[in-house]
């Protein structure tokens, strides 16, 4: 019952803040959205507490039929484990906290009450995914996020950038949602439902099934490929990662709850509920692994040059990602969660800071016109530096735990492409460091680089948006020494129950406490390492990094330009298909098509337009066609008599 | 008689014409005329709509044959009669036909602004033809509404139409009797063949294999066109552009059905085999029309033959669901006819409104509207969502259907099939952007007037509609579960039938 108000209260919100919220005014919309949003954060908080301390059954909670067609049946029920609970309760906690500070970052924009309404319909679309029962529920909830992302980076509808970047991300989302789709598909087909108890239950009885496309393979297999290839699409991993960066055009909130605390999350979270089959699915987790590892290393080197101070974020969003798709794909799938976690407060953290000091900085988001602001805004630089250190991975802060697990389970697989993600991951780390004190130092420190104007109006932000940067702080410190033991420990069952089920020949939990001292250390090194190097580019020698873009120019450019991506799917996959588009109207069905009707009824006219000519009054020419018909029906007669 | 106690079903499909006599029969100034035959015409339809709920209420939905029969001896020599009688794939549609028909007239209450009186005629004894074929359980009887259909549509193409009207209702007229006249020959072979026209006996009539063949080939003229099928869909877009605003909702909610329901009701249940052997055929033309269309439609400039050209694409994936002959597949495609009829048709009255507004359908000419019509922009953006089949719209259960059905058939068949879910939100969305995103630079836009409540109320049951479909779709297909399930086990058993008589002979 708390579980399923947690889920509802904010659809409620929305609903009233978006259809009466014009009528209201925007202060009762705000009140609206952020009380039935709080009353969702105890819920939802209550409800994980008594599941996991409290001694609670699981269950799921029914509300009804959806669909159904013959033995297809799909219904609308909350599914009440570890897995959602914890999920639940971070979602409607980060999303509280951002619909509060959006109430002093949206402060001057002339429809508050759409944003709020739209902040609420996504944080019900994200519970109804995380709460899903069954796979077409899952869908709907993927789907919903994916309409709100789209409302919310649209949001300032009068730029053109800004809509451009709505369509991308939904349509490039949508390319992974047809995987998905048909991946639903296939998982009904084999398994004869698509609820999720009846699922894993069958795990065991169709071990050995097959399916064939492009050769025959192991029906787990494909099943485990065509649910990643959503994934990829809703959280960014390499390829179908394009629309991420650009959804930066939202307001800085949506980045921080949709774009990186949340939304995108729902690949691994995807990842982690399908743990039953996919540990079956070999195959398709060192694909997982694969894209996981490369994501982490691209983003990370696109991250290192970038100079808006969003875009930098972002791409350590998709890097992180990343990170946890490693996990899932060693089969630590209770990393790949713990990570989420710590990810969902210090990157909501290092978001809203970062809007912070945008806002300070009067709407400016380009660092090289930023620096020298520390001392004006030292609450935002405080936070900031704590998400920093969170993302850095640097004890004892939140991601020091769940990257070093990550890497360890990496490691501790023992498998090759399981190396592949531990060395892209251990890069990566590097990077995230040196990227994340070079944000810091260009954000914060050296000369002022705003014109005068903009510096004399740098100020803090209001209480009621560094409040919630201050909570989200002691999340970013807090969760990762409260958690680690609880999710990865030896007793991970007792936390996680059933809703996570592995193999019985998967030991890399329990394999990652063992692996050598150099494996544990290495990410601190290398992040300190990073932090050494980033401190002598920005702080100790401000000229080199300039000198260095000069010099490797071509590596330069490659980065800034995020590895030519946009650029080449443009070539290759835009206006081809625009072209393609024109040609088939324009040659396709206006010339070819109708040409064969219009032809007709040209040749039908014309070829009329000569028999009238025989009509011309003269009755020699009527006596001869009448004999000629004669002549013709009677040699007919005597042929066929 | 049956299960309503009186002739419901004749009296919902001839009640319309007696609106149209009253309509005919008043006098007066031109004013009182108008007003007199927009207030008729509403009325009628409302008691008509009222009437057929008594279907709504009254299915027995575990019942999988035909209900509220009427069977009336007219030809006895020739083995025709009168026959009317709905089944759970029927009802719908005829639902569909009288809850469409008051909402175009009141979509035309302002907009149709010369000869009032005629139009208002036409759209009548045009719900009595689209009622009459969905309810007809005699062949001849189905032909003849069938046909009939096409005389009111044309007119009001022709009459209250765009600039290009008269060849776009030419146009109209033959491709669609092109192909109604190979109907006709089929209709008398198996006339011939069986002596009779009943369609409940031709169900129930095993046609020599090669016959059906030829049948099949006959049907698919006809039927292809009015869906349409690639590639004989160039007439849609003409006339969608050409046709008012009302005759577009109509066109796209109810006409563009019928090809789809003959298929259901004469191809695949009397012609088995055929369609077993010719599926491949179909699918095929139906994955090019998802892709090819969804393409041109993209390329569009003008918003009407957009939304024409994505009927097109998503008629596709309901012929692919009905050729799937499985019981996903065909429910799929009977949510996804129902959805579409409801969605395109709020689309079409989604650009009439502004339409009627500006006068003009090019989209480049728009922009920035969301300012000024936050309730359209709503509204549209629903409307958009569920063409491009959000979960939780009525646009998702069909396709998704389908999708499962398909996929039982063939993995390309349902990935392909399937496209339409990112071809349709690339141009949809890109529709929707040129039209509502953006900054207002025209003056005409800056005093463009909201949503009257007029329109609001005309939406207001399309919204509702769309939402109760894709939120519980089950109060719909409980209607056709029954149905669907035994023609899909009577294809089978045909199937299998012909597989033991071959083992047999061999």
């Amino acid at each position: 019952m708390l579980f399923a108000v947690a889920v509802f209260a904010p659809l409620l919100g929305s609903i009233v803040a978006g259809l009466f919220g014009k009528a209201i005014g925007d202060r009762a919309a705000q009140a609206v959205t952020i009380l039935c949003m709080i009353l969702a954060s105890i819920c939802g908080v209550s409800a994980f507490v008594s599941l996991v301390y409290g001694g609670a059954p699981a269950g799921t909670v029914s509300l009804g039929t959806w669909l159904d067609a013959g033995t297809f049946h799909a219904s609308w029920a909350l599914r009440y484990d570890a897995l959602s609970a914890v999920m639940v309760a971070m979602v409607t906690c980060v999303a509280t906290l951002i619909h509060i500070y959006s109430v002093g970052y949206m402060s001057h924009d002339s429809t508050v009450w759409r944003f709020f309404s739209y902040l609420s319909l996504f944080s019900f679309a994200m519970l109804m995914l995380v709460t899903a029962d069954n796979l077409l529920q899952l869908f709907f909830g993927w789907e919903g996020v994916g309409l709100a992302s789209y409302l919310l980076i649209g949001y300032w509808y009068d730029r053109p950038s800004a809509c451009a970047a709505a369509i991308k991300a939904f349509v490039v989302n949508r390319i992974g949602d047809l995987g998905f789709a048909v991946g639903i598909a296939l998982v009904f087909v084999t398994f004869g439902s698509i609820d999720f108890s009846t699922i894993f239950a069958a795990v065991g009885q169709h071990q050995s099934d097959t399916y064939s496309v492009f050769g025959t393979w192991r029906a787990y297999e494909v099943i485990g490929i065509l649910l990643f290839i959503g994934a990829m699409g809703k959280s960014a991993q390499l390829g179908l990662h394009v629309w991420l960066p650009d959804a930066m055009e939202g307001p800085t909130p949506v980045s921080a709850l949709i774009h990186a605390a949340t939304m995108v999350t729902a690949g691994v979270f995807l990842m982690a509920r399908f743990s039953p089959v996919l540990d079956y699915a070999p195959g398709a987790l060192a694909f997982v692994t694969f894209i996981g590892g490369s994501t982490a290393l691209f983003a990370a080197t696109v991250g290192c040059v970038q100079n808006d101070i969003k875009r930098v974020i972002a791409y350590s969003t998709c890097s992180q990602l990343g990170y946890m798709f490693v996990a899932a794909g060693v089969g630590a799938y209770q990393a790949s969660i713990f990570h989420l976690l710590t990810h969902a407060f210090f990157k909501a953290l290092l978001f809203l800071g970062a809007g912070s000091v945008i806002h300070a900085m009067s709407d400016e988001q380009d660092m090289r016109k930023m620096g020298g602001i520390w001392k004006k805004i030292p609450l935002t630089y405080a936070v900031m530096w704590i998400g920093s250190l969170a993302l850095g991975g640097v004890f004892p802060f939140a991601g020091y735990y769940s990257k070093d697990a990550i890497l360890e389970a990496a490691w501790a697989s023992e498998t090759a492409i399981g190396q592949y993600g531990f060395w892209c991951g251990l890069l990566a780390a590097g990077l995230t460091a040196f990227y994340s004190w070079r944000l810091l130092i260009l954000t914060f420190h050296g000369k002022p680089r705003a014109d005068h104007h903009t510096m004399e109006h740098v100020h803090e932000s209001p209480a009621v948006m560094t409040v919630p940067l201050l909570l989200l702080a002691a999340g970013a410190v807090v969760t990762g020494f409260v958690f680690h033991e609880q999710l990865l420990g030896e007793h991970w069952q007792a936390f996680w129950g059933n809703s996570i089920q592995i193999a019985p020949t998967n030991h890399v939990l329990h394999a990652m406490e063992e692996v050598p001292g150099w494996v544990a250390l290495s990410p601190s090194v290398i992040g300190l390492f990073g932090i050494a190097v980033a401190y002598l580019l920005y702080m100790a020698m401000p000229q080199v990094p300039a000198q260095l873009a000069a010099t490797f120019g071509g590596v330069y450019r490659f980065l800034l330009n995020k590895w030519y991506f946009d650029e080449l799917y443009d070539a290759v996959i835009v206006r081809p298909y625009f072209a393609l588009s024109r040609a088939l109207w324009q040659v396709g069905d206006a010339t070819i098509i109708d040409g064969i009707p219009n032809g007709l009824a040209t040749l039908t006219t014309d070829s009329t337009a000569q028999v009238v000519k025989i009509q011309n009054g003269s009755i020699a020419v009527y006596a001869f066609s009448m004999l000629i018909g004669l002549v013709f029906l009677v040699s007919i007669f005597l042929l066929f008599r | 008689m049956n299960a309503a106690g009186f002739p419901l079903l004749s009296l919902v499909t001839f009640l319309p014409l007696v609106g149209g006599a009253v309509i005919m029969s008043v006098r007066g100034d031109e004013q009182t005329v108008a007003s007199n035959a927009r207030w008729t015409a509403l009325w009628t339809s409302l008691i008509v709509l009222a009437l057929s709920l008594i279907l709504w209420v009254r299915f027995d939905q575990a019942d999988p044959g035909f209900q509220f029969v009427e069977d009336v001896s007219w030809l006895p020599q020739w083995g025709i009669s009168y026959k009317m009688g709905v089944d759970g794939i029927s009802v719908l549609f005829v639902l569909l036909s009288t809850v469409l028909t008051p909402i175009c007239i009141l979509a035309s209450w302002e907009s149709i602004t010369t000869r009032v009186r005629e139009f208002m005629l036409s759209f009548l004894i045009l719900e009595t033809m689209m009622v009459g074929m969905f309810a007809a359980l005699d062949f001849v009887v189905f032909y003849m509404f069938f046909e009939g259909v096409l005389i009111p549509m044309y007119l009001i193409i022709g009459v209250w139409g765009g600039p290009r009207r008269v060849y776009a209702a030419v146009k109209f007229f033959l491709f669609t009797l092109a192909g109604s006249v190979l109907m006709l020959l089929a209709l008398l072979a198996m006339w011939y063949q069986t002596g009779t026209t009943d369609i409940t006996v031709l169900l129930h009539t095993a046609f020599p294999e090669t016959m059906q063949t030829w049948l099949f080939l006959a049907f698919f003229a006809s039927f292809a066109v009015k869906v349409p099928m690639w590639p004989v869909h160039t007439w849609l877009p003409d006339a969608h552009v050409e046709a008012p605003t009302a005759g577009s909702v109509i066109l796209a909610g109810v006409l563009l059905k019928m090809g789809a329901y003959g298929f259901l009701r004469f191809s695949v249940p009397m012609l088995p085999l055929a369609s077993a052997q010719l599926a491949p055929f179909m699918y095929t033309l139906s994955v090019v029309a998802v892709v090819y269309t969804s393409m041109v439609a993209l390329a569009q400039t003008d918003m009407k033959k957009l939304i024409a050209y994505s009927s097109v694409a998503h008629m596709g994936v309901v012929t692919i669901g009905i050729f799937t002959v499985n019981v996903q597949g065909i429910s799929g495609a009977l949510l996804q006819m129902l959805s579409h009829g409801v969605v395109s048709a709020a689309l079409f009255l989604c650009v009439g409104v502004i339409y009627d507004r500006i006068h003009t359908r090019e989209i480049a000419r728009y922009g920035g509207l969301a300012d000024r019509m936050p309730a359209y922009a709503f509204t549209f953006m629903l409307f958009t969502m569920a063409s491009v089949g959000l979960p939780g719209t009525s646009g998702f259960v069909g396709e998704f259907l389908v999708l499962v059905g398909a996929f039982k058939v063939n993995f390309w068949l349902a990935l392909l099939g399937s496209l339409g879910m990112i071809l349709g939100a690339a141009y949809m969305l890109y529709l929707y952007r040129r039209i509502i995103f953006g900054r207002i630079t025209r003056d005409d836009l800056k005093a463009i007037l909201d949503l009257s409540p007029r329109e609001i109320a005309v939406f207001a049951p399309l919204i509702v509609l769309t939402l109760w479909m894709g939120i519980y779709p089950s109060s719909f297909t409980g209607f056709f579960d029954a149905a669907v399930g035994a023609m899909v086990d009577h294809h089978q058993a045909a199937l299998a039938a012909t597989t033991k008589l071959a083992g047999m002979l061999h």
